[in-house]
């Protein structure tokens, strides 16, 4: 009914979409609440508590001491790897400690932190614009794994991998994410409000270093002033000139705002669930991302701040640029505190985000929204009912999977057939759950799933492996011993002509000598040891060898035993010599 | 850690049950009007029943008895099991119906949202098995009957106290049924229906019920609690068949309207075939499994032994449901299919 609706709406001209969206829901935005005055900022914090784990990927190396004193915008950790990103200190102070500590994070573990003692001078570390229309561009992508810019829609996933294009991928088409679905959240409707131009600064750089051929801004019709915006800095962008630029309504339908929902709906392609979007020539970026790359590009500036949006059980709901590091608990005060009922601290929006461990853990780069939440903002959800299989979170799967079927497989650990009825290609959403009248869990048993049957593939990588480890060594026991049985029996028969030597001194060395016996026989030993080996180290090396495969393998243990001897028999002669 | 969404949106499976309650109530009204009051005795019958039994069942289950109970799964399952019924059955005909239903159909399946066969439809099942004379006993619409019974003359009918009466004296063959033995004996179709039996569209009043229904389905669909899918899917086939029997010989078939505003084509429609549980998730499977029962229903009433074939061909089709499911799988995004 809903996709027959939208199909309605968009024949009638509503939104500029090119596909009808294909489920998802629509809850209530609770948008207004904090994006009805400008972008705040903080007072400098005493302390930063910089998370080395703040983005997807290698952790990066520290590259600081304690007790050292740092200016703003210096590296205070590099990217390390492939897929990471660096970390610089959001402004001046010392070094006080590198420690575990909270931070924001599902599993409410500690993790290992910088800690920068401020000291309110904020004073920048020496930082140029660089010439990025004139540079070579692998220069700047070198370049960009100092700039610690990671994606801010809440992916956090490193940009310079992401701006990078290889032999086998391109870029014709840089998607532009605005859609900002999730309910609550409104940083990137005010950053969109407030600094448009400067976002489309950061779309000319990543345009330039793609050589995309078009760029479509895909924008939720609940945020107008938004899309009012940033069509007025397209229309006088210099970009405008060069590439097919355009802001693109599509319909407020969570969650339209995921990368690959949202490529669907702006340019109609659906990308292959087994690639990435770039072998397709598509790939996007968050308002927030380019604005920062735009700050890095044109001004040399980190990533040392980004909006976050305050909301829910606060007195005055609104928008903050906030340094990385800085405690929620300052961001809650400074939005008036918390309210009477406040039981937990969400970060994210209500569909995807996690309840954090407590109020004190810093801000983050994926921190887009702080929800302080309360029973009545969400209320605990009743015990789940069985399900009575009424489909309603089929339908609103953006993803047209059988939630209701990965539920009955999760939950009866039948992971093979969850991972058949597709369980990695659910992306999370939530839509399911919050459509269930049985107000079953579902996704928590999908990450449960998923957990557990990576969990399985990596034990049984390991048990493999060390099957295969175990063979190996059981074998190289085995040459060990031989080699060491054929050189025992060689040096008593050694020592025999030695003594035959003494007594008979004038005897010549006849052809078939002892020492030619001896090494005859050692070889027959060996294959006989080998024979009677193999036969009791079967079971364990191979399940169930047929007779001609064991006579096979026999004969080549056999032979090798024998070149090894004859090697040696060569070294030692060359020895003699 | 991780418990989003922190939202849900969707009303209770109490909430949903009690909705489509409310939707059976005109048609619960039109029977009123067309047979008297007995219905309700009926009604609140199978209530009593199918509550008692669900939470006996839970009981030797250990499972928890409210929240089970105010689910109202079984409050619905007696319902559409009463409304089956001929409206002067005898109270035990409820009872052993209902208790059967739940107890047999639903519990020792595993209760909510485990049972393959729709339970209504098994105690209906069961009872036109086991009892087929009073089951294919309907009364008379009071308009048409030539004796009027009062309220007390048909509590003396469910309760028994009236063994001296006959039901034929107050029974009259449904149109359905009429049809089938009137055209065994060759007359054409278009005889038999200027019986007094017929109405417009299906039965003398049971037209008006028939309405009922489809008004409840409307309002289901309005309330987004059932998808087009089944209803559509169901009445269009039906139509279909109908349409291509009439054409081929109007003089022993009847017409379309005539098979979609008889029998239990629309309370099946969208209160039977929609039942969750024991259907189709895919909307591709969706439309095979009322298409099929569509099938099957008009072929029993058209060839087989018993008058009218819904709750055959529902019991037949969820037999059917795992592999239906299993082939109508939808495109996931981003694979090919
Ligand atoms: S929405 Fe809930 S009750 Fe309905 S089919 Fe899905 S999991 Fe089952
Ligand atoms: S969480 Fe997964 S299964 Fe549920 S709606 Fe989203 S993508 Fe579909």
């Amino acid at each position: 009914m809903s996709s027959l609706f939208n199909i309605v709406k968009q024949g009638l001209g509503f939104s500029d979409a090119q596909v009808a969206v294909t489920g998802g829901v629509h809850p209530p935005e609770h948008k207004q609440e904090s994006s009805s005055q400008p972008i705040g900022y903080l007072a400098l914090p005493k302390r930063l508590v910089l998370p080395l784990r703040q983005h997807v990927g290698t952790l990066p190396k520290i590259l600081v001491n304690v007790g050292d004193t740092v200016l703003k915008g210096q590296l205070l950790a590099e990217a390390e790897g492939n897929i990471s990103a660096a970390i610089h200190a959001p402004t001046s102070g010392t070094i006080a400690a590198i420690e575990d500590a909270l931070i924001p994070h599902p599993s409410g573990l500690p993790d290992r932190c910088l800690i920068i003692d401020v000291d309110g001078k904020d004073e920048w570390i020496a930082h140029l614009s660089l010439d990025w229309r004139t540079q070579d561009k692998t220069k700047l992508l070198e370049s960009l794994r100092k700039s610690g810019i990671v994606g801010l829609g809440g992916a956090a996933f490193p940009t310079q991998v992401k701006l990078r294009t290889s032999a086998r991928t391109h870029v014709n088409t840089l998607v532009i994410n605005a859609a900002e679905c999730e309910p609550y959240i409104t940083c990137d409707d005010m950053l969109m409000r407030e600094r448009a131009e400067q976002i489309l600064r950061g779309i000319e750089v990543a345009q330039y270093l793609l050589g995309a051929k078009e760029c479509l801004i895909g924008i939720e019709d609940n945020k107008p002033e938004a899309a009012e915006a940033m069509r007025l800095a397209c229309a006088s962008s210099p970009l405008n000139q060069e590439v097919t630029l355009k802001v693109i309504v599509v319909p407020t339908q969570y969650p339209s705002g995921d990368a690959r929902q949202l490529i669907r709906l702006l340019t109609g392609i659906e990308v292959p669930a087994d690639k990435r979007s770039t072998e397709v020539g598509l790939q996007c970026f968050n308002v927030a991302t380019l604005l920062a790359l735009h700050r890095y590009f044109d001004h040399g500036e980190p990533a040392l701040s980004r909006i976050v949006t305050i909301t829910g059980n606060v007195k005055k709901p609104a928008n903050y640029e906030v340094l990385f590091g800085t405690p929620v608990t300052d961001l809650i005060q400074a939005a008036g505190g918390a309210l009477a009922g406040t039981n937990d601290y969400i970060m994210g929006g209500p569909m995807m985000g996690f309840s954090l461990p407590s109020a004190d853990v810093p801000i983050t780069k994926a921190a887009n929204c702080i929800i302080v939440s309360s029973p009545n903002l969400f209320a605990p959800v009743p015990p789940a009912m069985p399900c009575i299989r009424c489909a309603r979170c089929a339908d609103v799967c953006p993803v047209s999977l059988q939630p209701q079927e990965l539920y009955w497989f999760s939950k009866s650990s039948n992971l093979e057939k969850a991972r058949e009825y597709k369980l990695f290609d659910c992306i999370e959403c939530g839509c399911c759950t919050y459509a269930c009248p049985s107000n079953i869990p579902l996704v928590q048993y999908y990450r449960f799933a998923k957990s557990e049957i990576i969990a399985q593939d990596r034990s049984k990588e390991a048990a493999d492996l060390a099957r295969e480890r175990n063979e190996f060594r059981l074998m190289r026991i085995e040459r060990e011993k031989q080699e060491r049985a054929v050189k025992h029996a060689q040096k008593a028969v050694g020592a025999k002509v030695e003594a035959d030597k003494a007594s008979t001194n004038e005897t010549p060395i006849s052809v078939d000598d002892p020492a030619m016996e001896a090494k005859k026989a050692a070889i027959a030993a060996a294959i006989e040891r080998a024979k009677a080996q193999k036969k009791s180290l079967a079971p364990q090396n191979v399940s169930d060898p047929s007779p001609s495969v064991q006579a096979e393998m026999i004969e080549i243990d056999a032979r090798r035993e024998a070149a090894k001897i004859a090697v040696n028999e060569q070294a030692s002669s060359q020895d003699e010599k | 850690m991780s418990r989003s969404p922190y939202l849900t949106s969707a009303p209770s499976v109490s909430v949903i049950m009690i909705k489509v309650l409310l939707a059976l109530l005109p048609a619960v009204a039109a029977y009123v009007w067309v047979f008297g009051p007995s219905i309700l005795v009926m009604l609140i019958l199978a209530s009593i029943t199918a509550l008692s039994a669900e939470a006996l069942m839970l009981k030797l289950r250990n499972r928890p008895i409210k929240p089970f109970l105010m689910d109202g799964s079984a409050l619905l399952t007696a319902w559409l099991l009463a409304l089956s019924l001929p409206p002067l059955a005898p109270w035990w005909l409820v009872v052993v119906g209902t208790f059967f239903a739940i107890v047999i159909a639903k519990q020792l399946y595993g209760g909510l949202g485990y049972n393959p066969f729709n339970p209504a439809m098994v105690g209906y099942a069961v009872l036109l098995i086991s009892f087929p004379v009073i089951m294919t006993h309907w009364p008379a619409p009071i308009e048409l009957a030539q004796a009027k019974l009062s309220f007390a003359n048909q509590l003396e009918y469910i309760f028994g106290a009236s063994n001296s009466m006959n039901l034929d004296a107050v029974s009259m063959a449904t149109p359905l049924d009429y049809l089938k033995t009137q055209l065994t004996l060759h007359h054409s179709v278009q005889d038999i229906v200027s019986a007094a039996q017929f109405g417009l569209l299906g039965a003398k009043g049971g037209e008006l019920i028939v309405g009922a229904y489809l008004i409840g389905g409307l309002y289901l669909l309005q309330q987004r609690l059932i998808t087009w899918h089944l209803p559509i899917a169901f009445l269009a086939v039906l139509a279909l068949m109908a349409g291509a029997f009439y054409l081929a010989d109007p003089t022993r078939f009847a017409n379309p309207l005539f098979h979609l505003f008889t029998g239990a084509s629309m309370l099946g429609a969208f209160f039977i075939i929609t039942d969750p549980v024991s259907g189709p998730t895919t909307p591709k499977g969706k439309l095979v499994f009322a298409a099929g029962i569509a099938v099957l229903t008009y072929l029993i009433r058209v060839y087989g032994g018993y008058p009218d074939g819904v709750a055959f061909s529902v019991l037949l089709m969820n037999m059917c449901v795992p592999l239906i499911d299993a082939w109508t799988q939808p495109r996931v995004f981003g694979h090919q299919k």
